[in-house]
């Protein structure tokens, strides 16, 4: 294999095909240009518009959104390679990128796979197969069963052997599936029957292996690289302990409280490791350290993580780079000892989804997105911009924040720092909780464990604070500065919003909504342009200026004599503060008369909270229905979600049947409200 | 917002060093006596202007304004402010309107609230009947007023929108509302004049609108009505039942159902005020109406003075002089004023100049008009009309000199020549009433019967045929010469007391409020506002296109 590439010659990687999408694709393009390498991006319908697809030298369409017809699909990608004339292709992380098969059918058609030979990833891929080579290679590894015997005896006497508690795991298993804790021998068949049962779902394959389970274990990995020469390097481990949904979400670079001597020995079992199956390009071998900073194989990824920018921030190396070169039959840039470990990186990572939910997947448009400055201790890895849309058939990861730091503490403030200047609207997103978990004292003291979400739930997940009544004003002056840019012309002094009337003075009543809270505030238009407001007993004296910055508006203002700054971002009837503070959200309720009509979700009529497939209609028009009754249920993002009436009254259309797409937002059924005589008016509004 | 586009680009300034003007005006003494009485004076006015106006912005007692919400209902200035475009200002008219006008009867604003605002970014004529104040009906003095706004529209092409909430006519003062020609009748004659002028007029239907009433929305050229709010119906349910015997509900007999859906008075169905205000906004948005401004325009610039300074400069005191000029140079744009025939008859000021960017030449007040002073207003004002460019009087005059001499030298027609000119000028006509206006000066000055398109005045200004007590020294000389012609006595203390009742009359007659009162002006103003009020009445004024000037035969 060596010899097939290495006769190919040295910078023969010319073109290469991107077989991936999002940030990674964006990642690797960016090196590739650098590099005076031609990118070749593939797309799926559902990617047309994509960054990706705008940075790459040539973009090629391979089929519709879903990933078994488009980015999964071996023979689309081949073909693109083929046509566009590509030296390479590099797989990047996910879809193809630990496929044994894809790997020999590049080799096949001459093309360069970007990542280790297919032998490795096949050998890696199974457990089993893989604890065998590392136990013989003398990398260390945790007790267990890897048996061909899977009789539930066997497994269960293997347990006992291993002493309780273990873990039951799939063989072919990953990302959390098919993976079961037997905490005694009671509950053990039960859990084996649910690994198996899950396990059967997602791989069609329940063959199980028992291990010992370590106790609140940290997950440290050690990035290797291998080349065609026989050299592999390790560029020192990275820890990815807090995880949620058995899912990482924040790394770092190294290892916090590692001693020299262990960061060593991790370097140096991983690198067996990957010497043990002749490695070449970028892997990762994954450990599970215990409190003891005891370290287990545990497995190895053949592939470039999603988590190597930390490695990259340490090590100041380029390891898209590195992989072009060693794939192109180049020696590695740098040998064990001129790789320097200096300072600290941490990297968060940017979801869509809802952490007061059980993280549960979002996706939806980026209504607004601004980002913290990008320099040269600050990456934005992505793959998205403002106006795209976070795809349902996609991972729906929106970006890696990746920072660096003289020290762990250094890098640390500067990612809080960062994070508080990430701001997005339009879905949920996890960046408070990204705050509030990296300002934990004990993320800060370096304890990370596996189960640290879990362990501290309730201080991750605070109470929310209502917006105080300063942010509510400031918050009305957005609404009030907003309007008098809409309304201003350059003479007329009817554009003037000045709120200016003849001998008396101006008060107007705006509602609000803040929260489930309506709150009234009352607003005096000064003769100075500042304003009072008042709510409640409170009184404020308020004035400021919206300023443009970056493509980003902020609002420079003054509440009672306390300047401040946040970002404005008003999308339709509602405004966005971000501050050092943190965000908040404040609305101009609908008035009930365009609640019927206009598509604005939260106090309209029933709507689809993300786009998904409708899977029953359980209401037919001239029904009636009472508040919180079922009015359908539909799927998306693989859960199921049942829509509510939100107020109840006559069902007059049904707008989707049974299997249809509805559109996040999308009005589902139009409901007409009981008729309630002598209701006052209600919104926003003036005068006293 | 609609975006608006001119029919002229802006002017481009072109700002050579040399062609930089002299600024008007200077830094007053604050600590002068003079400027401190002044200050103050003026301060207790103001203080007493807005007072009255807070008052007056309640509308009817605390239990019909209660009543009134208590349906669900919208307090009618809470209305225009919804209507208007967020935080728009409103230049209200005739605040003042039956201001102790109806001995005992308090009528708020007339009942009525009338002004100028942008719906929609479309500058447009408001009226709002006030139901809080004798159920909205109209007292003469609201129909003078509903008139007066309908003027407004025609002489500056505005767009009309009516928030109906009117029990008709007051019926025990009926006489004085419904048979003359300026009577309840005209309101629905000028429906129909300013629609065929291509003014829009738009009903909303926001309580009743009973018999003359029920004209309003049928005369619309698109009428919203409230459901369960508005009615119309040309006889109401006792009515009714008197004529007929016929038994039917408000609600059934004009209500909004019925009118949407069956009589097809109104055209819009709407749920609620707030409802029937967004209504109405959109239907100004779809009037396709542009503003077509035919004067250049400049970037605004503030004036350099503080406007509070008018009150030290000017003060209560009408014997007391001041310099017009001090007066522009804080309601001009950058106090920057071009002035016309500075040393020729100096008692008359005229000059150019720009408010908000738009240009106006300016004619104010130094002292009594000599015949120099008539002939170079006449000569300004013809130059204004050949321009085109909108006049403004700012009106301080105890009148034409008098004496034999100056009536030999035919002070009588060159008074005349002015006032030919100023009744005849077709460019936007302008007067603020900043101090006296008295006699023939009021006509030279574009008094209201010269139809400025806007006529505000000072809480200071006076207004009357003469001085109070120059009215009292001429009946008691007439008086003391018919009595020493019967050979008998006139006393000191007989004179003093015979004029101290006529002094006090045209004190009393000739105060802002009576005349505001009788809507002889448009308004009291607050002299700091004077620069905004002027800005928005040329930009309502700008509305219309200018009709070329012809003038009369000049007496030479």
């Amino acid at each position: 294999q060596v010899c097939v590439l290495s006769c190919q010659g040295v910078g023969r990687i010319e073109k290469v095909l991107i077989a991936n999408r999002g940030e990674i694709a964006c990642r690797v393009m960016r090196t590739a240009k650098k590099m005076g390498v031609r990118s070749v991006a593939v797309y799926s319908d559902a990617d047309r518009d994509s960054m990706h697809v705008a940075m790459a030298d040539e973009a090629y369409h391979i089929g519709p959104p879903p990933s078994q017809q488009s980015y999964l699909s071996m023979e689309k990608v081949l073909e693109v390679a083929k046509q566009s004339g590509s030296h390479a292709v590099h797989p990047g992380y996910g879809f193809l990128s630990e496929n044994t098969e894809f790997a020999e059918a590049c080799k096949q058609e001459g093309i360069i796979f970007i990542g280790p030979p297919s032998s490795a990833i096949r050998d890696m891929g199974i457990k089993s197969t893989s604890k065998h080579i590392m136990s013989a290679a003398g990398v260390p590894i945790i007790g267990g069963y890897h048996g061909e015997d899977q009789s539930n005896e066997r497994l269960q006497a293997e347990a006992a052997q291993i002493g309780f508690p273990v873990m039951i795991k799939a063989v072919r298993g990953g990302g959390g599936k098919g993976m079961r804790i037997a905490r005694s021998d009671t509950d053990f068949l039960e859990q084996l029957e649910s690994a198996r049962r899950e396990a059967r779902k997602s791989f069609n394959d329940d063959v199980m292996l028992v291990e010992k389970f370590v106790e609140d274990p940290r997950h440290v990995e050690v990035q290797v690289f291998g080349d065609m020469h026989g050299n592999a390097v390790y560029l020192f481990e990275r820890d990815c302990s807090v995880q949620r949904r058995h899912q990482k979400i924040i790394e770092e670079a190294p290892g916090p409280d590692i001693s020299a001597e262990v960061r060593r020995k991790l370097g140096e079992a991983a690198v067996k490791a990957a010497k043990a199956v002749n490695y070449v390009g970028a892997g990762t071998v994954e450990f599970i350290m215990d409190a003891q900073h005891n370290f287990y194989f545990m497995e190895m990824n053949t592939r470039l993580q999603v988590e190597h920018p930390v490695s990259e921030m340490i090590t100041g190396t380029d390891l898209v780079e590195w992989q072009l070169r060693v794939a192109a039959g180049e020696r590695l840039p740098l040998l064990q000892d001129d790789i320097i470990l200096s300072g600290h990186s941490f990297e968060a990572r940017i979801y869509a989804e809802d952490p007061n939910n059980d993280f549960l997947p979002g996706a939806g448009p980026l209504l607004h997105l601004s980002t913290p400055p990008a320099d040269q201790h600050t990456r934005i890895e992505t793959g998205v911009r403002e106006g795209d849309e976070v795809s349902a058939h996609y991972d729906p990861m929106i970006a890696k924040l990746v920072v660096w730091g003289e020290d762990r503490s250094a890098a640390l403030k500067k990612l809080r720092y960062c994070l508080r200047q990430y701001n997005i609207v339009g879905l949920n997103t996890n960046i408070d909780f990204l705050l509030s978990l990296s300002g934990h004292p004990e993320f800060e003291a370096g304890n990370v464990t596996t189960s640290f979400i879990p362990q501290h739930y309730a201080d991750l997940f605070p109470a929310p604070t209502a917006p105080s009544g300063a942010t509510i004003c400031q918050a009305a002056l957005g609404l009030v500065l907003q309007e008098r840019k809409d309304t201003q012309e350059p003479f007329s002094p009817f554009g003037s919003s000045s709120g200016w009337r003849s001998n008396i003075q101006f008060h107007r009543n705006m509602t609000l909504q803040v929260g489930e809270k309506k709150v009234d505030v009352v607003v005096v238009y000064n003769k100075d342009g500042s304003y009072s407001m008042q709510i409640g007993a409170e009184a404020y004296h308020v004035t400021g200026e919206v300023e443009e910055e970056g493509g980003a508006s902020f609002l420079h203002c003054s509440v009672n004599g306390v300047k401040s700054r946040p970002k404005l971002v008003i999308l339709d009837n509602t405004v966005h503060l971000f501050s050092t503070e943190g965000s908040s959200e404040v609305s101009v309720p609908v008035p009930k008369y365009l609640a019927g009509v206009s598509g604005s979700g939260a106090q309209g009529g029933a709507v689809a909270p993300m786009t998904g497939t409708i899977e029953k209609v359980l209401v037919k028009v001239g029904d009636k229905v009472a508040v919180g009754d079922a009015l359908m249920v539909m799927i998306a993002m693989k859960m199921e979600h049942t829509i509510r009436a939100p107020k109840s009254g006559v069902i007059k259309k049904v707008f989707f049947s049974e299997g249809s797409q509805a559109n996040r937002h999308a009005a589902l059924v139009e409901l007409e409200e009981e008729v309630e005589e002598g209701k006052g008016g209600e919104g926003e509004g003036s005068s006293k | 917002w609609i975006l608006r586009c001119r029919s002229l680009p802006v002017a481009a300034t072109r700002s050579y060093y040399a062609d930089k003007v002299a600024r008007l005006g200077s830094q007053p003494d604050k600590q002068s006596s003079e400027y401190q009485e002044n200050y103050e004076r003026m301060t207790v006015l103001i203080d007493e202007l807005k007072s009255r106006t807070e008052k007056i912005k309640l509308g009817g007692g605390e239990k019909a304004r209660r009543l009134h919400t208590s349906r669900g209902k919208l307090l009618p200035r809470e209305r225009i402010d919804r209507l208007l475009d967020p935080g728009a200002p409103f230049l209200e008219f005739s605040q003042f309107a039956a201001y102790e006008l109806y001995g005992k009867e308090e009528v708020p604003a007339g009942g009525i609230i009338t002004g100028i605002g942008r719906v929609s970014g479309v500058e447009c004529v408001i009226v709002a009947n006030d139901a809080t104040v004798k159920g909205g009906t109209y007292y003469p003095v609201t129909v003078k007023k509903h008139l007066r706004a309908q003027e407004i529209a025609q002489q500056n092409h505005l767009p009309c929108i009516y928030l109906v909430d009117s029990g008709g006519a007051n019926l025990p003062r009926q006489a004085d509302v419904f048979p003359d020609r300026d009577h309840f009748g005209r309101i629905f004659y000028n429906q129909a004049r300013l629609s065929s002028e291509g003014l829009s007029q738009i009903a909303v239907v926001m309580g009743s609108c009973t018999a003359g009433g029920a004209y309003v929305p049928a005369m619309a050229d698109e009428s919203i009505i409230v459901r369960k709010q508005g009615t119309i119906f040309l006889g109401g349910p006792p009515l009714v039942k008197a004529a007929t015997g016929e038994e039917v509900s408000a609600e059934d007999l004009g209500g909004a159902d019925l009118h949407c859906k069956k009589s097809g008075v109104t055209d819009h169905y709407a749920l609620d005020d707030n409802h029937a205000l967004h209504l109405a906004r959109k239907a100004v948005r779809s009037l396709n109406y542009r503003k077509n401004i035919d004067v250049t325009t400049e970037p605004t610039e503030a004036p350099l003075y503080p406007a509070d300074e008018l009150y030290g400069i000017v003060g209560d005191n009408l014997k007391r002089n001041f310099d017009v000029r001090e007066v522009i140079a804080r309601i001009v744009d950058g106090s920057k004023f071009d002035e016309f025939k500075a040393f020729y008859g100096d008692t008359l000021v005229t000059g150019f100049s720009r408010i908000f960017g738009y240009p106006v030449g300016i004619i104010g007040n130094n002292g009594v008009l000599f015949s120099e002073s008539a002939k170079k207003g006449t000569h300004f004002i013809e130059l204004c009309c050949q321009r085109n460019i909108p006049l403004i009087f700012l009106q301080n005059i105890t009148g034409f000199m008098v004496g034999r001499e100056y009536e030999a030298g035919g002070i009588a027609k060159d008074g005349a020549k002015m006032v030919t000119a100023v009744a005849c000028a077709n460019v936007p006509k302008m007067t603020v009433i900043i101090g006296g206006s008295y006699g023939a000066g009021n006509y030279g000055m574009c008094g209201r019967a010269y139809s400025p398109r806007f006529l505000y005045m000072w809480p200071n200004s006076r207004i009357s045929v003469m001085g109070g007590e120059q009215a009292a020294t001429v009946l008691a000389t007439i008086t003391k010469d018919q009595k020493a012609r019967e050979g008998k006595e006139f006393t000191a203390e007989q004179e003093a007391a015979m004029k101290a009742p006529i002094v006090r009359r045209f004190e009393e007659e000739g105060s802002p409020y009576y005349s505001s009162a009788r809507l002889w002006d448009d308004g009291i103003i607050d002299p700091a506002d004077t620069r905004l009020v002027l800005g928005l009445s040329l930009s309502a004024a700008l509305n219309a296109p200018t009709k070329k000037t012809r003038f009369g035969v000049f007496r030479m």
